[in-house]
């Protein structure tokens, strides 16, 4: 066995998971703190990547592009919380899932409305080159992707962990009648972790824009962040990032070696559809992912 | 008996002015499903009110109506008025009700499982302007009311003991600064020590800081001992109140709820005699 080939797979594969795992991030957000499957996610991703790249394009300065989309997906946020959310309260989740299946449509034609159709270059300025280590060649915007992911899971963890407000969303998330009976709104934290899943969004957006240009295909990332919630668990942070990592470093090695040994040629797309293989394992035996809240149950 | 009845009727109220004042509410769930039909009650500033009665006679339904939490369970108040300190509250979200000064403290604890008894406190300052150090220092009062939650301060709220999850949600309403709690079942499921303990700092609390409550219990012999006022509901009616010295003594009371004769006899509706006040109508 090549073990240099190997080596290189796998890191390629590892760094690749973590893109998934930004998508996932998103997800496991507004999961954990209203118990709703967001599936407009990947429909956020591509409104937030889109209504950048546009704003680029007219010739608006970089940053200031990031900080108007963020604002602009702060305002999706707390319209989602207002318009949508706040009406469904207290609905079953079945309900609340299929409102966020009609509001995915809603943000992909209104993103192709205000803008365009198009499929947009985006340049962030990393070079999508390898850099030699060792004898292994990495990928230099894999390990930019990689860092960013890594300072956002940091400064999301800070952010839940040390903050009045993460200590409310965490509130809300384990019990809403509790959070609201000690006097936490729900709809402002509901408008928070929606503005927040914008910004990881936005993040996620950028990133997956750079590497497959900005296009309406950006929202399909969010079927690809299943596999990975399914293996980390809906609820924790950590375990989207170990579950895309996991899944991106298994799906190029099974395309690599499985395909290979069982006589396929490389490139037929075993990648495609072994994550989803290996979520219906996880299904069977872990259920609740790796790192997914378990119920405390005392005896 | 008679005589009993007679003199709690013409008691006189307790003095001090109402303070949180409930005035013939009627609450309906799913909007088909009558629960309280008609029930009022006052809360004197500085005394602990006790809402007696059996399984689905309302209890928690009435607190949840002050609390306003009844929404979240599809629950409406239809009829009549909720005042704190002479303020209509009714139209409240909990969360303006809680910068107000009253939280309740749900049936069945509801602590946040999986974050630590400090963590769980701290959500209870939420609503609170005050700086971190005020916070720190409030922290410290529950500390030293619950000396356990002490110990067990960064051990996740789930893993803890009923006792302590009790104790933890008690604490944590606290940290709001409450002017009034609603406290909801605080026996339920707890061994009889740790229920002492429990109503023994609840008294202490109403003395010390002067926080009013009003207790939804079902354990009435407890729950007389401790409170100033009681209310027994029946049905979703308040079929009889008075000074909780008196309730005690009283001998349909001691039959229905203390458990203290052989008598088939199991709620007021089958007393013949009783005249039931109609509190409902007034």
């Amino acid at each position: 066995m090549d073990w240099q080939f190997f080596l290189e797979v796998l890191i390629g594969g590892l760094l690749a998971g973590v893109m998934y795992s930004l998508v996932a991030l998103g997800f496991v957000l507004i999961y954990k703190a209203s118990g709703v499957f967001n599936f407009a996610q990947g429909g956020m991703v591509f409104f937030a990547a889109l209504t950048f790249v546009s704003l680029v394009e007219r010739g608006v300065n970089f940053w200031l592009a990031m900080v108007i989309t963020l604002a602009v997906m702060v305002v999706l946020g707390v319209l989602i919380e207002r318009i949508v959310l706040r009406p469904l309260v207290n609905q079953p989740q079945i309900t609340l899932f299929m409102a966020t299946i009609g509001l995915t449509f809603l943000i992909e034609g209104l993103a192709q409305g205000i803008w365009d159709a198009q499929v947009h270059g985006l340049d962030l300025g990393i070079p999508d080159v390898p850099v030699k280590v060792g004898a292994i060649n990495i990928s230099q915007f894999d390990l930019f992707a990689s860092a960013t992911a890594g300072i956002l899971v940091l400064a999301l963890a800070v952010f839940f962990q040390k903050t009045r407000i993460g200590r409310a969303l965490r509130a809300v998330a384990d019990d809403h009648q509790a959070a609201m009976s000690v006097g936490i709104p729900l709809n402002h934290i509901w408008a928070i972790v929606w503005a927040v899943a914008g910004f990881v969004g936005l993040v996620a957006g950028l990133l997956w824009g750079s590497r497959t240009g900005v296009q309406f295909a950006l929202t399909f990332t969010a079927l690809k962040a299943l596999p990975v919630l399914i293996l980390g668990g809906f609820t924790s942070v950590p375990g989207a990032i170990v579950g895309g990592l996991i899944i991106g470093a298994s799906e190029k090695l099974a395309e690599v070696y499985i395909g290979s040994s069982i006589g396929l040629n490389i490139g037929t797309g075993i990648e495609n559809w072994f994550p989803y293989m290996l979520a219906l394992l996880f299904l069977l035996i872990r259920p609740e992912g790796l790192f997914g809240e378990k119920r405390i149950e005392r005896v | 008996m008679q005589n009993a009845m007679t003199q709690s009727e013409s008691a006189p109220k307790p003095e001090p002015a109402p303070f949180l004042s409930i005035n013939n509410i009627e609450v309906i769930y799913d909007h088909v499903i009558l629960v309280l039909k008609g029930v009022s009650l006052q809360v004197p500033k500085g005394r602990i009110v006790a809402l007696l009665g059996a399984n689905g006679a309302g209890k928690t339904t009435t607190l949840k109506a002050v609390s306003n939490l009844l929404g979240a369970e599809r629950g409406d108040v239809t009829k009549g008025s909720i005042e704190f300190c002479g303020r209509r509250i009714d139209q409240l979200n909990p969360s303006e009700l809680v910068k107000l000064g009253v939280v309740q403290v749900m049936e069945g604890r509801h602590c946040f499982g999986h974050l630590t008894v400090e963590e769980n406190l701290l959500t209870g300052a939420y609503t609170r302007k005050g700086g971190r150090a005020k916070i720190r220092q409030d922290l410290e009062m529950v500390y030293d009311y619950f000396p356990r939650l002490k110990q067990r301060c960064t051990s996740l709220a789930g893993y803890t003991s009923g006792g302590e999850q009790q104790m933890t949600a008690v604490g944590r309403a606290l940290m709001a600064r409450p002017q009034m709690i609603l406290l909801d079942e605080p026996s339920m499921g707890l061994a009889p020590q740790i229920v002492e303990e429990i109503f023994d700092i609840v008294k202490n609390l109403n003395v010390k800081e002067g926080v009013s409550f009003l207790l939804a219990e079902q354990n009435t012999n407890i729950a007389l001992r401790f409170a100033d006022y009681g209310y027994i509901l029946e049905n979703g009616r308040v079929v009889m109140d008075g000074e909780a010295k008196e309730l005690a003594a009283n001998e349909d009371v001691k039959e229905f709820y203390l458990g203290l004769s052989k008598g088939g006899r199991k709620s007021f509706k089958e007393v013949k005699h009783y005249r039931r006040r109609k509190r409902w109508l007034a």
